[in-house]
């Protein structure tokens, strides 16, 4: 049980955050109407897949100093996981554009920033299925990552700030909160934010500990 | 096999209709239907996450004792 409490907690804000994005009160703005409560699904997964990055980041750092294999499977499992939800959260970006912005993929740059970081992502794990020998593997995928990380930042959170983007404080749009004057969306978003954060460290443990056991009985065969 | 599937296909239509007749013209003000019957969409994801979520739970008993059996 000890154990089980953020897990838990996790969902009960996953709960909250469902029926009360649904059914709290939003500001009418047009053009978006009621679609604004995808902030409440949408932007979550963002902060999910960044929050599974930086302890990817952060366990290739670990394991460069420490050669303990087992960092390096918490680094690639939170690459695995953290796919996953740039990937829900492109789908659900792409759907949302579809009914406000008119197209599923208009050149804004925070979108094409993302579909790069993904691509980057993506050739992490290529790179680590293109090399055979295990510490080397590791080593050589951590060092990437590295690289990988802020170059991620840069393009998803620095450069489509700069520009003009349709994207939320970007250019000359009102960021999120001009609009949520008296809190009304913070108290579902971040519940929500958090409740998806933990649940995604939950499934990359899940998967980390599979990783763990295959590795296991790997060594203990051979 | 075919007789009794198609039988109770019939059965079932007909319940169907005689469902949709009897909720002719009548506005029931229960909590569920009301408010465009939002609440209903919030009750199925409400499900439908209650059950992801026992899933998980499911999966990571089945993982703990995978792990036990290991440590043995």
């Amino acid at each position: 049980m000890k154990s089980y409490w953020w897990k838990i907690l996790g969902l009960l804000l996953l709960l909250y955050s469902i029926i009360m994005g649904l059914l709290g009160p939003v500001p009418a703005l047009p053009i978006v109407h009621e679609t604004i409560r995808n902030v409440y699904f949408h932007v979550p997964m963002w902060f999910t897949m960044f929050t599974l990055y930086v302890i990817s980041v952060v366990c290739s750092v670990k394991y460069l100093s420490s050669g303990n294999p087992k960092d390096d499977i918490i680094a690639v499992e939170s690459v695995n996981v953290g796919i996953i939800f740039c990937a829900f959260g492109l789908i659900s970006g792409m759907l949302w554009a579809n009914f406000t912005w008119g197209d599923p993929w208009p050149n804004d740059p925070q979108l094409n920033g993302s579909a790069i970081a993904t691509l980057m992502y993506l050739a992490y794990l290529v790179l680590r299925n293109a090399l055979e020998e295990e510490q080397k593997r590791a080593r050589i995928s951590a060092i990437y990552n590295i690289f990988a990380f802020p170059i991620m930042i840069v393009l998803m959170y620095i450069l489509p700030k700069t520009t003009d983007s349709l994207h939320p404080g970007a250019g000359g749009n009102s960021g999120f909160g001009e609009f949520d004057l008296d809190g009304m969306m913070k108290v579902v978003l971040y519940p929500a934010s958090l409740g998806w954060i933990l649940v995604g460290i939950w499934i990359m443990t899940l998967r980390f500990r599979i990783r763990k056991l295959e590795y296991q009985n790997d060594t203990a065969a051979s | 096999m075919k007789k009794a599937i198609l039988s109770l296909l019939l059965v079932i239509s007909g319940l169907m209709c005689s469902f949709a007749q009897s909720n002719n013209g009548v506005e029931m003000a229960t909590g569920l239907r009301s408010s465009g019957k939002i609440y209903v969409v919030v009750l199925v994801l409400v499900v439908l996450f209650l059950g992801l979520a026992i899933y998980l739970f499911t999966i990571d008993s089945k993982i703990k004792r995978l792990e036990n059996q290991n440590k043995k």
